[in-house]
């Protein structure tokens, strides 16, 4: 059984066809990645999941259960966490504070700092932890959502573009991070445009396109789809952009 | 660590301003000031002091709404008003005996905060926020302005109770404590002024360890970002709804301190200006602390005061002036501003200085 599944969902927005029966699948314990052009639908498709927005038709499905009418809360409750694009944390308090908020249902009052120290040090943040959150740099940002979203121990992890605006040392650090997160149990879909990225921690890529499935599999597969490269204007073939820049397939 | 110092170090914490010896030192002090002030008064001027004090709870309800939670409410004076009548509805037909204005008390402020329970689940629920949710709230207050100001014909009566249009309802009985020996009738003078002191002291320690509690957080949490709050898994309606409500009671207590002070209760304390004043005190004070606010509102409600006696017509000008130059000059409020520079000597965290 699937941890995440989505049965033919469907988005409209008036006129337009955002989603467009999509089928999605992702086992236990799989790192999949979401890629495709600009208005591809990939952050549609992950407000879809989230519950953010609700399908025009078509199911999601979690561990088993139709989760396709839950609030966004409900659902985060069964065990989902996302890490946004633009980093959702609490700017105007301090580090530990947003580490705080998120935890502090998920344990024992008495052991909760120390839990927190713990993922401060995880983090690298543990020299931070009083500073105000808004004052971090952009990826010190990033991380500590990426620490926000993990501390709720999710089953399964969002992550909408995990290394926007990360130095090439951050975003391999970051998929480290991702790939020892795994290595313990943690099933993860990411948005993603680094081809590196997605070369280091994906199992399996799904492109996106005009809102529907285009092509899925490795991402040897996909890199040596000659169709993917072409939805990718400007682009002759996406296996030889992908090695000669890593940050590459810009979409 | 067991529950109970948990639950009493929560006087202080990130959300509120001052902690330490010093702080509590200074509260201590200023309590101490407040205690004995009637000592050095007479009762009339006491019992004026009241009449401020009297506005307190509903600032700090606003602080709790719009200062901690981020949602502006316009809606404080309804709350106000609607406890504020009840109380007189209850007391006019049941009389004061057996301590039953206290009874009153609480039922009026449960009628307030149920009405805030109904007018806020359709708007949190109704995903109502920002300047909408200030619209709304606004416009219901001034509904029920109008509502009360065209109730002056007989047939408008609750029971005994003449509603009495735009003149407004009198004559209810002051709040009484039974007491072995006679009734203490609590008329503006110092009883009463040491039973409201009592009541502003426990609800500031109780808010300060509200919003230093994981409800605070998440409450503070709201403010900064709904989404990434919501995304923790909470549900963000309902921590909205719920500070909703708290804010209406304490503005219901305030209206019905405020309606037994006087004896007196009109559909202008519902009016436009009304509704105003309360966003005033507490932008001008710093609206994201409960000190601040407290300071504030006390400050402004004083100079109005100084305005009003000395024959100024402006008093409501010059409060206007305060909020636009405290929104242009110290976003986060007067006092605020000025207890960060006083304060920066003696702590390392303080919000916006963390």
């Amino acid at each position: 059984m699937p941890l995440i599944e989505t049965r033919a969902l469907n988005k409209r927005f008036g006129g337009l066809h955002v989603t467009n029966n999509v089928d999605l699948a992702l086992e236990t314990g799989e790192v999949h990645c979401l890629i495709g052009p600009n208005g591809a639908g990939k952050s549609t498709l992950f407000r879809l999941i989230l519950g953010e927005h609700l399908p025009s038709s078509g199911a999601i499905l979690f561990a088993g259960e139709d989760i396709t009418a839950l609030k966004s809360f409900q659902r985060i409750r069964r065990g989902m966490s996302v890490k946004f694009q633009v980093p959702g944390i609490f700017k105007a308090l301090s580090v530990r504070q947003n580490l705080e908020i998120a935890m502090q249902h998920h344990y024992e009052p008495a052991h909760l700092a120390e839990e927190i120290d713990k993922l401060l040090a995880f983090l690298n943040l543990a020299a931070d932890a009083g500073r105000l959150a808004g004052n971090l740099s952009h990826g010190q940002k990033q991380w500590l959502e990426i620490g926000m979203a993990i501390s709720l121990k999710p089953r399964l992890l969002l992550l909408d573009e995990p290394t926007a605006g990360m130095s090439p040392e951050e975003t391999h650090a970051t998929g480290e991070m991702i790939q020892r997160l795994n290595a313990d149990g943690m099933t993860v879909l990411a948005v993603e445009h680094d081809m590196a990225f997605v070369r280091q921690v994906a199992h399996k890529v799904t492109v996106l396109h005009l809102g529907k499935v285009f092509a899925q599999g490795s991402i040897d597969d996909i890199v040596a789809n000659e169709d993917v490269a072409a939805i990718y204007l400007g682009q002759t073939t996406a296996h030889a952009t992908a090695h000669q820049q890593p940050g590459g397939l810009h979409a | 660590m067991n529950a109970l110092t948990r639950f009493l170090r929560r006087l202080e914490g990130p959300q509120t301003l001052g902690r330490g010896p010093l702080f509590w030192a200074g509260f201590l002090v200023t309590l101490a000031a407040a205690c004995a002030y009637p000592l050095f008064s007479d009762g009339y001027t006491v019992g004026n002091t009241v009449y401020f004090f009297t506005w307190i709870f509903m600032a700090l309800g606003l602080c709790l709404i719009w200062g901690y939670g981020g949602s502006l409410s316009f809606g404080q004076t309804a709350f106000f008003g609607i406890a504020g009548y009840s109380y007189g509805i209850l007391t006019i037909n049941f009389g004061a005996a057996y301590g039953f204005t206290f009874v009153a008390l609480v039922f009026a402020v449960a009628v307030a905060a149920l009405f805030a329970a109904l007018l806020g689940y359709f708007l949190f629920f109704g995903r109502i926020s920002g300047v909408f949710l200030g619209i709304v709230t606004l416009s219901v207050t001034l509904v029920l302005e109008r509502f009360m100001a065209q109730t002056a014909g007989p047939e408008w009566r609750i029971g005994a109770a003449r509603l009495n249009g735009f003149n407004g309802m009198s004559n209810m009985p002051p709040l009484t404590l039974p007491w072995p020996g006679g009734d203490i009738v609590l008329f503006p003078d110092v009883e009463l002024y040491y039973v409201v002191l009592a009541m502003l002291v426990v609800v500031y320690l109780g808010l300060r360890i509200l919003v230093n509690s994981p409800f605070g957080n998440v409450l503070v949490a709201i403010r900064e970002n709904p989404e990434r709050a919501e995304m923790l898994g909470y549900d963000i309606r309902k921590y909205q709804l719920g500070t909703f409500v708290i804010g209406a009671a304490l503005a219901g207590l305030s209206g019905v301190l405020y309606t037994s002070w006087g004896q007196y209760i009109t559909p202008s304390s519902m009016g436009m200006t009304a509704a105003a004043l309360p966003i005033v005190w507490v932008a001008v004070g710093g609206r994201s602390d409960l000190t601040t606010t407290l300071i504030g509102t006390v400050t402004v409600l004083a100079v109005f005061q100084a305005l009003t006696i000395h024959g100024s017509q402006y008093a409501l000008v010059v409060m206007g002036v305060m909020l636009v130059l405290t929104v242009l000059l110290a976003p986060s409020g007067l006092i605020f501003a000025l207890a960060r520079l006083v304060a920066r000597p003696f702590t390392k965290r303080l919000p916006g200085d963390a």
